[in-house]
Protein backbone atom coordinates (compact mmCIF):
# COMPACT_ATOMS: atom_id res chain seq x y z
CA UNK A 1 0.00 0.00 0.00
CA UNK A 2 1.54 3.54 -0.75
CA UNK A 3 0.39 6.19 1.60
CA UNK A 4 1.44 9.47 1.27
CA UNK A 5 0.93 11.11 4.92
CA UNK A 6 3.67 14.64 4.52
CA UNK A 7 0.92 16.77 3.38
CA UNK A 8 2.22 19.88 5.59
CA UNK A 9 5.40 19.22 3.22
CA UNK A 10 3.20 19.54 0.18
CA UNK A 11 0.03 18.21 -1.63
CA UNK A 12 -0.76 16.65 -4.57
CA UNK A 13 -2.38 19.07 -7.15
CA UNK A 14 -6.17 19.16 -7.35
CA UNK A 15 -8.03 18.33 -10.39
CA UNK A 16 -9.91 21.64 -9.93
CA UNK A 17 -6.78 23.55 -9.58
CA UNK A 18 -4.81 21.76 -12.70
CA UNK A 19 -7.52 22.66 -14.72
CA UNK A 20 -7.79 25.77 -13.37
CA UNK A 21 -3.91 26.98 -14.65
CA UNK A 22 -3.89 24.87 -17.89
CA UNK A 23 -5.60 27.42 -20.30
CA UNK A 24 -3.22 29.72 -19.50
CA UNK A 25 -0.07 27.61 -20.06
CA UNK A 26 -0.94 27.02 -23.58
CA UNK A 27 -4.08 29.54 -24.67
CA UNK A 28 -3.96 32.89 -23.00
CA UNK A 29 -0.09 32.87 -22.07
CA UNK A 30 0.13 36.26 -22.87
CA UNK A 31 2.01 39.05 -20.96
CA UNK A 32 -0.90 40.14 -18.44
CA UNK A 33 1.30 43.73 -18.65
CA UNK A 34 1.00 44.01 -22.62
CA UNK A 35 -2.44 45.33 -23.94
CA UNK A 36 -3.10 43.00 -27.27
CA UNK A 37 -5.82 40.78 -26.20
CA UNK A 38 -4.40 37.69 -24.87
CA UNK A 39 -2.02 39.68 -22.30
CA UNK A 40 -5.24 41.39 -21.19
CA UNK A 41 -7.19 37.94 -20.77
CA UNK A 42 -4.03 36.49 -18.74
CA UNK A 43 -4.86 40.05 -16.95
CA UNK A 44 -8.21 39.91 -16.50
CA UNK A 45 -8.19 35.87 -15.30
CA UNK A 46 -5.38 37.08 -12.12
CA UNK A 47 -7.95 39.86 -11.23
CA UNK A 48 -10.44 37.03 -10.78
CA UNK A 49 -8.20 35.45 -9.08
CA UNK A 50 -7.03 38.27 -6.82
CA UNK A 51 -10.63 38.32 -5.73
CA UNK A 52 -11.52 35.20 -5.42
CA UNK A 53 -8.35 35.01 -2.78
CA UNK A 54 -9.93 38.06 -1.01
CA UNK A 55 -13.13 36.81 -0.88
CA UNK A 56 -11.61 33.69 1.20
CA UNK A 57 -9.78 35.81 3.00
CA UNK A 58 -12.63 38.56 3.84
CA UNK A 59 -10.32 41.17 2.70
CA UNK A 60 -9.92 43.66 -0.81
CA UNK A 61 -8.19 42.24 -3.97
CA UNK A 62 -6.28 45.26 -3.92
CA UNK A 63 -4.81 43.88 -0.55
CA UNK A 64 -3.86 40.80 -1.70
CA UNK A 65 -0.01 40.95 -3.42
CA UNK A 66 1.00 37.01 -5.15
CA UNK A 67 4.58 36.42 -4.21
CA UNK A 68 6.91 33.22 -5.58
CA UNK A 69 5.21 31.51 -2.01
CA UNK A 70 5.03 31.50 1.65
CA UNK A 71 9.16 32.44 2.18
CA UNK A 72 9.19 35.51 -0.03
CA UNK A 73 6.20 36.62 1.28
CA UNK A 74 6.69 36.33 4.98
CA UNK A 75 10.50 37.86 4.22
CA UNK A 76 8.15 40.66 2.66
CA UNK A 77 5.67 41.14 5.84
CA UNK A 78 8.46 41.33 8.49
CA UNK A 79 11.07 43.85 6.51
CA UNK A 80 7.79 46.13 5.60
CA UNK A 81 6.99 46.25 9.01
CA UNK A 82 10.69 46.57 10.51
CA UNK A 83 10.88 49.34 7.73
CA UNK A 84 8.25 51.31 8.95
CA UNK A 85 9.23 50.62 12.79
CA UNK A 86 12.60 52.03 11.84
CA UNK A 87 11.31 55.33 10.67
CA UNK A 88 9.34 55.76 14.20
CA UNK A 89 12.25 54.43 15.71
CA UNK A 90 10.65 51.41 16.88
CA UNK A 91 12.96 48.81 16.22
CA UNK A 92 11.23 45.82 18.66
CA UNK A 93 9.51 42.68 17.32
CA UNK A 94 7.99 40.34 19.16
CA UNK A 95 7.71 36.42 17.58
CA UNK A 96 7.90 32.77 18.87
CA UNK A 97 10.42 30.18 19.07
CA UNK A 98 8.91 27.85 17.23
CA UNK A 99 8.25 30.06 14.05
CA UNK A 100 9.40 28.52 10.68
CA UNK A 101 12.72 29.65 9.48
CA UNK A 102 11.15 32.49 6.74
CA UNK A 103 10.34 33.91 9.69
CA UNK A 104 13.17 32.81 12.21
CA UNK A 105 15.95 34.20 9.53
CA UNK A 106 14.41 37.41 8.75
CA UNK A 107 14.55 38.23 12.50
CA UNK A 108 18.30 37.34 12.88
CA UNK A 109 18.83 39.34 10.23
CA UNK A 110 17.17 42.24 11.20
CA UNK A 111 18.89 41.42 14.85
CA UNK A 112 22.33 41.93 13.12
CA UNK A 113 20.80 45.42 12.32
CA UNK A 114 19.98 46.78 15.61
CA UNK A 115 16.52 45.49 16.14
CA UNK A 116 15.59 43.52 19.12
CA UNK A 117 13.71 40.51 18.85
CA UNK A 118 11.55 38.98 21.54
CA UNK A 119 11.04 35.58 21.28
CA UNK A 120 7.84 34.18 22.93
CA UNK A 121 7.77 30.52 25.17
CA UNK A 122 5.28 28.10 23.45
CA UNK A 123 4.84 25.81 25.92
CA UNK A 124 4.80 22.65 26.37
CA UNK A 125 1.46 22.62 24.48
CA UNK A 126 2.84 24.67 21.85
CA UNK A 127 0.43 27.72 22.43
CA UNK A 128 1.10 31.06 23.06
CA UNK A 129 -1.72 32.78 24.94
CA UNK A 130 -2.43 36.81 23.82
CA UNK A 131 -2.13 37.65 27.31
CA UNK A 132 1.48 36.73 27.08
CA UNK A 133 1.42 38.56 23.77
CA UNK A 134 0.13 41.87 25.69
CA UNK A 135 3.35 41.83 28.16
CA UNK A 136 5.65 41.76 25.95
CA UNK A 137 4.38 44.08 23.86
CA UNK A 138 6.32 47.73 24.43
CA UNK A 139 6.27 51.09 23.29
CA UNK A 140 9.04 50.51 20.64
CA UNK A 141 7.41 47.48 19.17
CA UNK A 142 6.97 47.75 16.03
CA UNK A 143 5.79 44.19 14.85
CA UNK A 144 4.10 40.89 16.21
CA UNK A 145 4.76 37.98 14.18
CA UNK A 146 2.85 34.66 15.49
CA UNK A 147 2.36 31.73 12.84
CA UNK A 148 -1.03 30.87 12.28
CA UNK A 149 -0.84 27.09 12.96
CA UNK A 150 2.84 25.07 13.47
CA UNK A 151 3.78 23.01 10.75
CA UNK A 152 5.53 20.61 12.79
CA UNK A 153 3.02 19.71 15.28
CA UNK A 154 -0.07 21.21 14.09
CA UNK A 155 -0.78 23.73 17.25
CA UNK A 156 -3.18 26.54 16.38
CA UNK A 157 -2.52 29.75 18.09
CA UNK A 158 -5.29 31.84 19.55
CA UNK A 159 -4.79 34.23 16.23
CA UNK A 160 -8.17 36.53 17.03
CA UNK A 161 -6.90 37.57 20.60
CA UNK A 162 -3.51 38.14 19.57
CA UNK A 163 -5.04 40.60 16.94
CA UNK A 164 -7.53 42.38 19.18
CA UNK A 165 -4.22 42.68 21.58
CA UNK A 166 -2.48 44.46 18.51
CA UNK A 167 -5.39 46.06 17.78
CA UNK A 168 -5.58 48.12 21.19
CA UNK A 169 -1.71 48.60 21.40
CA UNK A 170 -1.24 49.82 17.73
CA UNK A 171 1.20 47.39 16.46
CA UNK A 172 1.10 45.70 13.70
CA UNK A 173 0.58 42.20 13.77
CA UNK A 174 1.76 39.65 11.09
CA UNK A 175 0.78 35.88 11.00
CA UNK A 176 2.39 33.36 8.77
CA UNK A 177 -0.54 31.48 7.84
CA UNK A 178 0.78 28.79 5.64
CA UNK A 179 -0.37 25.79 7.84
CA UNK A 180 -3.48 27.24 8.05
CA UNK A 181 -4.44 28.70 4.78
CA UNK A 182 -7.57 26.82 2.93
CA UNK A 183 -7.55 24.21 6.76
CA UNK A 184 -8.75 26.71 9.09
CA UNK A 185 -11.58 29.75 8.48
CA UNK A 186 -9.85 32.92 8.21
CA UNK A 187 -11.44 36.20 8.06
CA UNK A 188 -8.77 38.59 8.64
CA UNK A 189 -10.92 42.05 9.79
CA UNK A 190 -12.91 39.64 12.12
CA UNK A 191 -9.34 38.53 13.50
CA UNK A 192 -7.58 41.93 13.60
CA UNK A 193 -4.94 40.47 11.02
CA UNK A 194 -2.80 43.25 9.40
CA UNK A 195 -0.87 41.24 7.31
CA UNK A 196 -0.99 37.38 6.32
CA UNK A 197 0.77 35.04 4.46
CA UNK A 198 -0.03 32.04 2.26
CA UNK A 199 1.04 29.50 0.18
CA UNK A 200 -0.77 27.40 -2.55
CA UNK A 201 0.94 23.85 -2.44
CA UNK A 202 -0.23 23.51 1.22
CA UNK A 203 -3.74 23.45 -0.33
CA UNK A 204 -3.92 21.35 -3.46
CA UNK A 205 -2.22 24.11 -5.35
CA UNK A 206 1.30 24.12 -7.69
CA UNK A 207 4.25 25.15 -6.06
CA UNK A 208 5.66 28.54 -5.88
CA UNK A 209 3.15 30.58 -5.80
CA UNK A 210 1.96 32.73 -2.55
CA UNK A 211 0.42 35.55 -1.02
CA UNK A 212 0.72 38.58 1.01
CA UNK A 213 -2.23 39.90 2.45
CA UNK A 214 -1.47 43.32 4.16
CA UNK A 215 -4.12 45.70 4.73
CA UNK A 216 -4.97 48.81 3.25
CA UNK A 217 -2.68 51.32 4.34
CA UNK A 218 0.59 49.09 5.16
CA UNK A 219 3.10 50.10 2.54
CA UNK A 220 4.59 47.39 1.80
CA UNK A 221 8.63 47.14 0.97
CA UNK A 222 10.14 45.38 -2.24
CA UNK A 223 12.22 42.21 -2.12
CA UNK A 224 12.22 42.39 -5.38
CA UNK A 225 12.87 45.52 -7.54
CA UNK A 226 12.42 45.75 -11.43
CA UNK A 227 8.80 46.46 -12.92
CA UNK A 228 5.87 47.57 -11.98
CA UNK A 229 3.64 44.02 -11.35
CA UNK A 230 1.57 44.38 -8.43
CA UNK A 231 1.38 48.01 -7.87
CA UNK A 232 4.85 48.26 -8.24
CA UNK A 233 5.77 45.85 -4.85
CA UNK A 234 6.74 42.73 -6.37
CA UNK A 235 8.42 42.82 -9.77
CA UNK A 236 8.43 40.17 -12.58
CA UNK A 237 5.98 39.10 -14.69
CA UNK A 238 3.09 37.28 -13.20
CA UNK A 239 2.88 33.62 -12.86
CA UNK A 240 -0.44 33.83 -14.32
CA UNK A 241 -1.29 30.13 -14.63
CA UNK A 242 -0.38 29.45 -11.31
CA UNK A 243 -2.12 32.35 -9.55
CA UNK A 244 -5.37 31.44 -11.43
CA UNK A 245 -4.77 27.93 -10.06
CA UNK A 246 -4.21 29.06 -7.10
CA UNK A 247 -7.38 30.65 -6.60
CA UNK A 248 -9.24 27.93 -7.70
CA UNK A 249 -7.78 25.70 -4.87
CA UNK A 250 -8.20 28.13 -2.42
CA UNK A 251 -11.83 28.35 -3.08
CA UNK A 252 -12.11 24.72 -3.54
CA UNK A 253 -10.42 24.51 -0.09
CA UNK A 254 -12.49 27.38 1.86
CA UNK A 255 -15.89 25.74 0.04
CA UNK A 256 -15.27 22.15 1.72
CA UNK A 257 -13.26 23.62 4.84
CA UNK A 258 -15.66 22.10 7.40
CA UNK A 259 -16.72 18.59 5.57
CA UNK A 260 -12.85 18.37 4.79
CA UNK A 261 -12.18 19.14 8.77
CA UNK A 262 -14.89 16.91 10.08
CA UNK A 263 -13.33 13.59 8.00
CA UNK A 264 -9.23 14.18 8.58
CA UNK A 265 -9.47 15.04 12.25
CA UNK A 266 -11.53 11.82 12.61
CA UNK A 267 -8.20 10.03 10.80
CA UNK A 268 -6.02 12.17 12.91
CA UNK A 269 -7.63 10.94 16.48
CA UNK A 270 -7.64 7.71 14.99
CA UNK A 271 -3.74 7.86 14.20
CA UNK A 272 -3.52 9.38 17.57
CA UNK A 273 -5.16 6.93 19.57
CA UNK A 274 -3.33 3.87 17.86
CA UNK A 275 -0.06 5.23 18.49
CA UNK A 276 -0.27 6.20 21.68
CA UNK A 277 -0.52 2.76 22.72
CA UNK A 278 3.48 2.64 21.65
CA UNK A 279 5.47 2.45 24.95
CA UNK A 280 7.39 5.29 25.59
CA UNK A 281 5.84 7.73 23.21
CA UNK A 282 4.54 10.85 23.40
CA UNK A 283 2.15 13.45 20.99
CA UNK A 284 4.02 16.42 20.24
CA UNK A 285 1.72 19.32 20.70
CA UNK A 286 -1.84 19.85 22.02
CA UNK A 287 -4.28 17.78 21.63
CA UNK A 288 -7.19 20.13 20.83
CA UNK A 289 -5.85 22.64 19.71
CA UNK A 290 -4.54 21.47 16.52
CA UNK A 291 -4.82 21.31 12.59
CA UNK A 292 -7.28 18.41 11.24
CA UNK A 293 -4.53 16.37 9.97
CA UNK A 294 -1.24 17.03 12.15
CA UNK A 295 0.07 14.26 14.21
CA UNK A 296 2.98 14.28 15.96
CA UNK A 297 5.09 12.03 17.86
CA UNK A 298 8.24 11.13 19.75
CA UNK A 299 9.48 7.71 20.03
CA UNK A 300 11.97 7.44 22.87
CA UNK A 301 15.17 5.03 21.82
CA UNK A 302 14.57 5.75 18.18
CA UNK A 303 16.35 7.85 15.62
CA UNK A 304 14.11 9.50 13.23
CA UNK A 305 15.83 9.05 9.88
CA UNK A 306 16.14 5.56 9.98
CA UNK A 307 12.36 5.06 10.89
CA UNK A 308 11.38 7.52 7.68
CA UNK A 309 13.53 5.28 5.52
CA UNK A 310 11.75 2.02 6.81
CA UNK A 311 8.37 3.49 6.49
CA UNK A 312 9.28 4.55 2.96
CA UNK A 313 10.18 0.99 2.19
CA UNK A 314 6.44 -0.05 3.39
CA UNK A 315 5.31 2.69 1.19
CA UNK A 316 4.69 5.00 3.95
CA UNK A 317 6.11 8.86 3.37
CA UNK A 318 6.30 10.65 5.74
CA UNK A 319 9.23 13.25 8.13
CA UNK A 320 11.23 13.41 11.40
CA UNK A 321 12.41 16.41 13.06
CA UNK A 322 15.56 14.52 13.29
CA UNK A 323 18.50 16.41 12.98
CA UNK A 324 19.85 13.52 10.52
CA UNK A 325 17.29 14.40 8.33
CA UNK A 326 18.15 18.30 8.04
CA UNK A 327 21.67 17.75 7.67
CA UNK A 328 22.37 19.52 11.08
CA UNK A 329 23.41 18.69 13.84
CA UNK A 330 20.23 20.11 15.58
CA UNK A 331 16.98 18.44 16.40
CA UNK A 332 13.98 20.39 15.09
CA UNK A 333 13.84 23.72 16.78
CA UNK A 334 10.44 23.46 17.37
CA UNK A 335 10.08 20.01 19.08
CA UNK A 336 13.31 21.74 21.24
CA UNK A 337 11.26 24.94 21.97
CA UNK A 338 8.30 22.68 23.61
CA UNK A 339 10.77 21.35 25.71
CA UNK A 340 11.51 18.33 24.27
CA UNK A 341 15.68 17.14 24.99
CA UNK A 342 17.61 16.31 22.39
CA UNK A 343 18.24 12.75 22.15
CA UNK A 344 14.12 12.84 22.21
CA UNK A 345 13.27 15.43 19.75
CA UNK A 346 15.88 13.02 17.27
CA UNK A 347 12.80 10.08 17.52
CA UNK A 348 10.19 12.27 16.17
CA UNK A 349 7.83 11.18 13.40
CA UNK A 350 4.96 13.83 11.61
CA UNK A 351 2.45 12.80 9.72
CA UNK A 352 0.15 14.92 8.23
CA UNK A 353 -3.12 14.06 6.21
CA UNK A 354 -5.89 14.87 3.89
CA UNK A 355 -9.09 14.89 2.64
CA UNK A 356 -7.79 12.07 0.41
CA UNK A 357 -6.42 9.94 3.18
CA UNK A 358 -8.54 6.66 3.85
CA UNK A 359 -9.40 4.75 7.05
CA UNK A 360 -7.85 1.88 5.48
CA UNK A 361 -4.39 4.31 4.95
CA UNK A 362 -4.66 5.11 8.81
CA UNK A 363 -5.32 1.33 9.74
CA UNK A 364 -2.06 0.35 7.38
CA UNK A 365 0.20 2.88 9.21
CA UNK A 366 -1.15 2.26 12.78
CA UNK A 367 -0.33 -1.89 11.69
CA UNK A 368 3.41 -0.53 10.49
CA UNK A 369 4.46 1.96 12.83
CA UNK A 370 4.28 0.22 15.77
CA UNK A 371 6.44 -2.65 13.80
CA UNK A 372 9.30 -0.48 12.72
CA UNK A 373 9.51 1.61 15.40
CA UNK A 374 9.83 -1.81 18.25
CA UNK A 375 12.23 -3.46 15.30
CA UNK A 376 14.89 -0.28 15.35
CA UNK A 377 14.31 -0.52 19.20
CA UNK A 378 15.81 -3.91 19.22
CA UNK A 379 18.70 -2.97 17.19
CA UNK A 380 19.16 0.35 19.71
CA UNK A 381 22.22 0.41 22.06
CA UNK A 382 19.92 3.30 24.22
CA UNK A 383 16.88 0.98 23.98
CA UNK A 384 19.07 -1.74 25.44
CA UNK A 385 20.27 0.01 28.27
CA UNK A 386 16.38 1.54 28.77
CA UNK A 387 15.01 -1.65 29.26
CA UNK A 388 17.87 -2.83 31.58
CA UNK A 389 17.00 0.00 33.87
CA UNK A 390 20.95 1.11 33.04
CA UNK A 391 19.20 4.84 32.22
CA UNK A 392 16.12 6.34 33.23
CA UNK A 393 13.50 6.50 30.50
CA UNK A 394 12.27 9.70 30.05
CA UNK A 395 9.27 9.35 28.44
CA UNK B 1 18.96 10.35 -7.18
CA UNK B 2 18.91 8.31 -4.20
CA UNK B 3 19.70 9.54 -1.21
CA UNK B 4 22.15 6.35 -0.57
CA UNK B 5 23.67 3.86 -2.40
CA UNK B 6 21.84 0.32 -3.16
CA UNK B 7 24.77 -0.97 -0.75
CA UNK B 8 24.23 1.33 1.72
CA UNK B 9 20.18 0.65 1.39
CA UNK B 10 21.34 -2.97 1.56
CA UNK B 11 23.24 -2.93 4.02
CA UNK B 12 20.59 -0.82 6.26
CA UNK B 13 17.89 -2.92 5.56
CA UNK B 14 19.25 -6.33 6.00
CA UNK B 15 21.76 -5.03 8.36
CA UNK B 16 24.31 -7.78 9.15
CA UNK B 17 26.19 -8.62 12.70
CA UNK B 18 23.44 -7.17 14.34
CA UNK B 19 23.12 -7.85 18.44
CA UNK B 20 24.96 -8.60 20.94
CA UNK B 21 27.83 -10.70 22.05
CA UNK B 22 27.14 -11.25 25.77
CA UNK B 23 30.37 -12.68 26.88
CA UNK B 24 32.26 -10.19 24.60
CA UNK B 25 36.32 -9.62 25.20
CA UNK B 26 35.75 -6.39 24.08
CA UNK B 27 32.98 -3.72 23.84
CA UNK B 28 33.43 -0.09 22.58
CA UNK B 29 30.77 2.71 22.28
CA UNK B 30 31.12 6.07 20.78
CA UNK B 31 28.43 9.05 20.30
CA UNK B 32 26.03 10.73 22.16
CA UNK B 33 22.32 10.42 22.23
CA UNK B 34 21.84 14.22 21.99
CA UNK B 35 23.86 14.32 18.75
CA UNK B 36 21.67 11.53 17.57
CA UNK B 37 24.08 8.90 17.14
CA UNK B 38 25.31 5.98 19.30
CA UNK B 39 27.08 3.00 18.25
CA UNK B 40 28.31 0.02 19.92
CA UNK B 41 30.23 -2.78 19.06
CA UNK B 42 30.90 -6.24 20.57
CA UNK B 43 34.01 -8.17 19.55
CA UNK B 44 34.72 -11.71 20.18
CA UNK B 45 38.79 -12.02 19.78
CA UNK B 46 40.48 -15.20 19.97
CA UNK B 47 44.35 -15.99 19.44
CA UNK B 48 44.55 -12.87 17.97
CA UNK B 49 41.52 -13.02 15.24
CA UNK B 50 38.23 -11.11 15.70
CA UNK B 51 35.99 -14.53 15.54
CA UNK B 52 33.04 -12.24 15.80
CA UNK B 53 31.32 -9.26 15.87
CA UNK B 54 28.34 -7.65 16.60
CA UNK B 55 26.88 -3.92 16.67
CA UNK B 56 23.43 -2.16 18.39
CA UNK B 57 23.17 1.33 16.39
CA UNK B 58 20.86 4.42 17.68
CA UNK B 59 21.63 6.60 14.81
CA UNK B 60 20.54 7.15 10.67
CA UNK B 61 20.25 5.23 7.82
CA UNK B 62 24.06 5.57 7.42
CA UNK B 63 24.89 4.87 10.57
CA UNK B 64 23.57 1.68 10.99
CA UNK B 65 24.75 0.39 7.48
CA UNK B 66 28.02 1.40 8.53
CA UNK B 67 28.25 -0.51 11.55
CA UNK B 68 26.87 -3.31 9.18
CA UNK B 69 29.50 -2.84 7.23
CA UNK B 70 32.24 -2.53 9.41
CA UNK B 71 31.52 -5.52 11.51
CA UNK B 72 31.39 -7.42 8.11
CA UNK B 73 34.98 -6.14 7.14
CA UNK B 74 36.50 -7.02 10.38
CA UNK B 75 34.83 -10.55 11.14
CA UNK B 76 37.54 -13.38 10.88
CA UNK B 77 40.25 -10.74 10.58
CA UNK B 78 43.24 -10.32 12.61
CA UNK B 79 42.87 -7.64 15.15
CA UNK B 80 46.19 -5.73 13.22
CA UNK B 81 43.37 -5.71 10.32
CA UNK B 82 40.77 -4.41 12.57
CA UNK B 83 42.64 -1.65 13.58
CA UNK B 84 43.89 -0.16 9.72
CA UNK B 85 40.41 -0.27 8.92
CA UNK B 86 39.56 3.27 7.83
CA UNK B 87 36.32 5.12 7.56
CA UNK B 88 37.35 5.42 4.28
CA UNK B 89 37.56 1.78 3.77
CA UNK B 90 34.09 1.93 4.82
CA UNK B 91 32.37 4.69 2.82
CA UNK B 92 34.03 2.76 -0.46
CA UNK B 93 32.35 -0.46 0.86
CA UNK B 94 28.88 1.26 0.99
CA UNK B 95 29.99 2.78 -2.35
CA UNK B 96 30.05 6.12 -0.72
CA UNK B 97 27.79 8.26 1.58
CA UNK B 98 26.84 12.03 1.09
CA UNK B 99 28.80 14.38 2.58
CA UNK B 100 27.27 15.02 5.74
CA UNK B 101 27.01 11.04 6.55
CA UNK B 102 30.27 10.61 6.59
CA UNK B 103 30.63 10.76 10.45
CA UNK B 104 28.62 7.66 10.59
CA UNK B 105 31.79 6.42 8.51
CA UNK B 106 34.36 7.84 11.61
CA UNK B 107 31.87 5.88 14.01
CA UNK B 108 32.39 2.82 12.74
CA UNK B 109 36.19 3.39 12.75
CA UNK B 110 36.43 4.84 15.96
CA UNK B 111 33.90 2.16 17.65
CA UNK B 112 36.06 -1.21 16.70
CA UNK B 113 39.10 0.91 17.71
CA UNK B 114 37.65 1.21 21.25
CA UNK B 115 36.04 -2.17 21.26
CA UNK B 116 39.84 -3.71 20.60
CA UNK B 117 40.96 -0.80 22.92
CA UNK B 118 38.93 -2.45 25.77
CA UNK B 119 40.19 -6.19 24.78
CA UNK B 120 43.65 -4.63 25.50
CA UNK B 121 42.68 -3.34 28.96
CA UNK B 122 40.79 -6.08 29.68
CA UNK B 123 43.53 -8.76 29.18
CA UNK B 124 46.07 -6.21 30.51
CA UNK B 125 48.19 -5.48 27.72
CA UNK B 126 50.46 -2.97 27.21
CA UNK B 127 49.88 -0.74 23.88
CA UNK B 128 50.78 2.43 22.56
CA UNK B 129 47.53 4.78 23.52
CA UNK B 130 48.16 7.12 20.33
CA UNK B 131 46.42 5.00 17.68
CA UNK B 132 43.43 5.51 19.77
CA UNK B 133 40.46 7.63 19.19
CA UNK B 134 40.15 10.50 21.74
CA UNK B 135 36.57 11.01 23.10
CA UNK B 136 37.60 13.10 26.23
CA UNK B 137 38.62 15.84 23.38
CA UNK B 138 36.95 14.78 21.08
CA UNK B 139 35.70 18.60 18.86
CA UNK B 140 32.35 16.50 16.83
CA UNK B 141 31.38 15.61 20.39
CA UNK B 142 31.97 18.88 21.90
CA UNK B 143 29.94 20.75 18.88
CA UNK B 144 27.00 18.31 20.20
CA UNK B 145 27.08 18.94 24.00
Amino acid sequence: MKVYADNAATTKMSRTAIDAMLPYLDKFYGNPSSLYSIGQEAAEAMQNARETMARCLGCEAREITFTSGGSEADNQAIISAAVLGEKKGKKHIISTAFEHHAVLHTLNRLEKQGFEITLLDVHENGVVTPEEVASAIRDDTCLVTIMYANNEIGTIQPIAGIGEVCKKKGVLFHTDAVQAAGHLHIDVKAQNIDMLTLSAHKFHGPKGIGALYARRGIPLTNIIEGGAQERGKRAGTENVASIVSMAAAFEEACDHIDENAKKISALRDKLIDGLSKIPHSVLNGDREKRLPGNVNFCFEGIEGESLLLLLDQKGISASSGSACTSGSLDPSHVLLAIGRPHEIAHGSLRLTLCEWNTEEEVDYMLQVIPEVVSYLRSISPIWRDLAANKKQFIL
Amino acid sequence: MALYSEKVMDHFTNPRNVGVIEDADGIGEVGNAKCGDIMRIYLKIDDGIVKDAKFETFGCGSAIASSSMATEMIKGKPIANALALTNKDVVDALDGLPAHKLHCSVLAEEAIKLAVQDYYEKIGLEYDKSGFPDCENCQTCKECR
